[in-house]
């Protein structure tokens, strides 16, 4: 900490000395690896170790010693996460990415490693919604630059009260308070969720929508992806992955 | 749905080992950016003084771009729009460190020139005819009581561009309100948990402060 604060204040007068020429982490086998604050159960604080924990932690460990590369892992708000990646001030972000068409031209990703869908969360005491159509005219709240956002947009547009939230806390929060009517976003988080903090106050309604995968984001043209899909795939086929998804979801991942 | 807030001093004391961990981020930008802020601070007050208009003009642009933005579109244009101008990455503490350096030196420049510009012309004058040069005159006649003057307001910023540093949560540094807010995401303790990060940016303020007062009160001059 203290070694990297000297590096950093360092790096710093150096960088403006120069006039803010950019500052690459010369080290080639240290990555920065970004994730998000509060995706359980993917990537959360554990209250002990004040240690980010979660699936997504325990998939990119394992992924960097099989690949062999170090990294010092950030936070930040999901909307920051994959134009950081762009600019390449960061090197890998793992934070429940969906793949889609429109992120994968401008960063890499890794094959899928998770498969997920998006679903709807209401009050406990809430019976009025059962399905997407049932949100017309309500207020939801979502996360910013989640695809759970675009697809709000694209299904309801004008006709609900789309709120979209930097974090996941602050969504749930909104829902708990009342300040919106629903939440609408990714399954394992919603679930997780109205399993845990919001048991008896929030449930789970509606169908699987928009299937989708989660992957690994990189750099575009970054060497790592290669050995990445690599261990990920060795990972798969000897059963590590499964120990590491029955973990965190409870059963194997071939449920 | 009623939602009954229990404050609960347990949760606030259990934050406290995380939050602290943000502490040395949050200095380290507001102090690296203020010593470098204060560095182009100088600079440019006494270029917006200057008569020459290719000296004085650069230096009002300067002032006025970074005086009337507001610090967050600053890191945001730093952090996530240099790297495609300069073609290469930028680390988020030095885009942060950075960001209050030229937002910092915007206000000090103009405090500067207050500063400067409010010592009577009569001293300038006592200077020459003691056989001072303008730049003797400048270094231990104007200078010195200029400086003096400023103390307060250099504080006053210094207090500004700390509590600046907030906002540097949404690049990515561990700074104090990213640490709360990850604290936050796992426990739902909003309130106490932000109450105890408002309490340590009051304990890094007052403690300034204290400084400050310290400062004046001993008549501390530049020289």
């Amino acid at each position: 900490m203290k070694h990297q604060l000297k590096t950093a204040t360092l790096a710093a007068s150096v960088a403006l000395g120069l006039g803010l020429t950019g500052v690459a982490s010369a080290d080639d086998h240290v990555l920065e690896v970004v994730t998000d604050p509060s995706f359980v159960p993917f990537e959360m604080m554990d209250q002990e170790s004040g240690e980010m924990v979660g699936f997504d932690m325990d998939i990119i460990s394992e992924l960097a010693e099989r690949a062999g590369f170090e990294y010092n892992l950030r936070t930040m708000d999901f909307n920051g996460i994959i134009p950081a990646v762009q600019t390449g001030n960061v090197d890998i972000a793992i934070a429940g990415i969906t793949i889609t068409d429109e992120r994968a031209e401008i960063v890499d990703f890794s094959d899928p490693y998770y498969d997920s869908g998006l679903r709807i969360l209401i009050g406990a005491n809430d019976d009025s919604v059962q399905e997407l159509e049932d949100l017309n005219g309500k207020k939801i709240g979502t996360k910013v630059g989640s695809t759970s956002y675009d697809f709000l947009e694209k299904n309801l547009g004008d006709s609900a009260d789309i709120t979209p939230y930097p974090g996941s806390s602050d969504m749930y929060m909104a829902l708990l308070g009342g300040s919106v009517d629903a939440v609408f976003y990714d399954a394992p988080n919603v679930g997780y969720f109205s399993k845990t903090k919001g048991e008896g106050r929030v449930k789970v309604v509606g169908d699987l929508y928009e299937g989708q995968q989660y992957g690994i984001v990189f750099v575009k043209g970054s060497e790592w992806v290669e050995p990445v899909n690599e261990a990920l795939a060795e990972m798969k086929a000897d059963g590590t992955y499964d120990e590491i998804h029955a973990k965190w979801f409870g059963s194997a991942s071939g449920e | 749905m009623d939602v009954t807030f229990q404050f609960d001093w347990q949760a606030a004391f259990a934050s406290i080992p995380f939050l602290l961990k943000g502490i040395p981020y949050t200095l380290l930008i507001s102090f690296g950016g203020l010593a470098i802020g204060f560095l182009i601070g100088i600079l440019f007050g006494l270029l917006r003084i200057s008569r020459t208009a290719w000296l004085r003009v650069p230096a009002v642009a300067y002032i006025e771009i970074f005086r009337g933005t507001p610090v967050l579109v600053q890191v945001l244009f730093i952090f996530y729009g240099l790297p495609q101008l300069l073609g290469g990455p930028i680390n988020a503490l030095v885009a942060g460190i950075a960001a209050i350096a030229v937002n910092s030196g915007a206000y000090i420049s103009e405090i500067v020139r207050g500063g400067v510009q409010s010592i009577e012309r009569g001293q300038r004058e006592a200077g020459m005819s003691l056989g001072l040069s303008g730049r003797q005159t400048f270094r231990y006649i104007i200078w010195p009581q200029a400086f003096r003057r400023m103390i307060p307001s250099l504080g006053n910023q210094g207090i500004i561009s700390i509590k600046d540093t907030s906002l540097f949560s949404v690049i990515g540094v561990g700074e104090l309100v990213r640490q709360g807010q990850v604290y936050i995401a796992t426990t739902f303790t909003a309130l106490e948990v932000y109450l105890m990060v408002a309490l340590l940016y009051l304990a890094i303020t007052l403690t300034l402060s204290f400084v400050l007062r310290q400062l004046e009160r001993k008549g501390l001059v530049g020289q």
